[in-house]
């Protein structure tokens, strides 16, 4: 039998401060990055923090630092993000870090709501369900938003967001701009003041690193693209 | 290692259009006050355009010249792709606009020496 490969794995231990580990771990076959967290944590140290649920990439509770990347995981294969036998993991860049690899996603969907990225409704349950043409222009453009699983690997990949803990962030901006599409909503307005203010879409400057980064490849640079246009022409509109 | 999240195309478009931002920022107050001498004290302006002609400052004429496009076409290329709702090919945007003004600059150079 040929001999055991081993890989070795630093693994952030602590919470704002703290210190990377390093752990030896077992190469298999087909093994993604959870599957190592998952290994350490059961095989070498059971008081290692991290948090996962659906392994199959729909849940995002799974995203972490890998290289200094942030990565979903779950759907992470190991032989992609191994450099020389070597591999770094940390929590989620831009959250506090509750422990080991677990941060603290609050702020997070904090700024969903704070971006008016939740459902203004026009109508009541009494009323018949109203017919949504799949081909039309607004809501063809809400299609790509729709599949964010909320993993907050974008919002770790943003630059702006280190720079200012006020800024909304894409996820949440991107969630505005699926909202303020939706011919069901009633308060565009609400929308469109939540994104520009101190922390909204004009902080971005178009890095891109969301898109590049986003496990389903989505665009919410895009999406913030579209509030800056609404805002604009909006802001014109308002002074005449 | 820890940055690898940075390497790509448009971060580093975004990178050097903050440089860029800030350099000229940084010389425009130079350079006004050197053209203020065409109206308060012509004679020095002379002397100064004479220092000008040595090639250390023809080098950094053409240093200027490259920030100001790679400036204006980044600019130009933000607005582009944030007013006109693009599906993609914002890459290849980025990539002409870093091309296009080391041509424009490199003309400037060819054209200064
Ligand atoms: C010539 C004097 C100029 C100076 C001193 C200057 C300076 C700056 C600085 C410091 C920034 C901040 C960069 C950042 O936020 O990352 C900036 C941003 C910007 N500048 Fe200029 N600029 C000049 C000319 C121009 C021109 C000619 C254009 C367009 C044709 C332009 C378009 C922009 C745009 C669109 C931004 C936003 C960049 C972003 O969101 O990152 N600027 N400028
Ligand atoms: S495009 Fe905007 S939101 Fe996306 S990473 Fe860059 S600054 Fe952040
Ligand atoms: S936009 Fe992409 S990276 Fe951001 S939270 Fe949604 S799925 Fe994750
Ligand atoms: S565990 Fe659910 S997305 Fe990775």
């Amino acid at each position: 039998m040929p001999k055991e490969q081993q890989m070795s794995v630093s693994v952030w231990r602590g919470g704002a401060t703290g210190a990377f580990q390093s752990f030896d771990v077992k190469m298999e076959d087909n093994q993604t990055v959870l599957d190592v967290v998952a290994w350490i944590q059961q095989y070498a140290d059971p008081t290692l923090s991290y948090r996962y649920a659906c392994r199959v990439g729909m849940c995002g509770s799974c995203a972490m630092m890998v290289n200094g990347v942030p990565r979903w995981t779950c759907r992470t294969h190991v032989n992609k993000v191994l450099k020389d036998g070597h591999m770094e993991i940390g929590p989620l860049r831009n959250l506090p870090v509750i422990k080991d690899l677990a941060t603290d996603m609050d702020p997070f969907f904090d700024k969903w709501i704070a971006a008016e990225g939740l459902h203004h409704p026009t109508q009541t349950r009494d009323d018949p369900i109203e017919t949504i043409d799949p081909a039309n222009a607004a809501r063809v453009e809400i299609n790509a938003g729709i599949e964010c699983i909320n993993c907050s690997v974008c919002y770790a990949a943003c630059d702006t967001v280190a720079g200012n803990p006020d800024y909304l962030g894409p996820a949440a901006l991107q969630r505005a701009w699926s909202v303020y599409n939706d011919s069901k909503d009633a308060n565009k307005q609400a929308i469109l003041d939540a994104v520009s203010g101190v922390g909204g879409c004009h902080n971005c400057h178009s890095q891109g690193s969301c898109a590049v980064h986003c496990p389903n490849d989505l665009n919410p640079m895009n999406a913030i693209a579209g509030l800056k246009r609404e805002t604009a022409r909006n802001f014109f509109k308002r002074r005449t | 290692m820890r940055h690898g999240h940075r390497t790509h195309t448009l971060w580093i478009a975004y990178l050097l259009h903050r440089i860029s931002g800030v350099a000229l920022a940084l010389f425009l107050p130079a350079h006004f006050w050197v053209l203020s001498y065409a109206l308060n004290a012509p004679q020095k302006l002379d002397g100064f355009l004479h220092w000008a002609e040595t090639p250390i400052v023809k080098l950094a004429e053409f240093g200027l010249v490259f920030l100001l496009s790679v400036h204006m076409l980044g600019g130009l290329r933000l607005m582009a792709l944030e007013f006109l709702p693009w599906t993609s090919g914002q890459k290849t945007a980025a990539a002409s606009a870093v091309a296009a003004s080391t041509f424009l600059a490199g003309i400037f150079l060819l054209r200064a020496i």
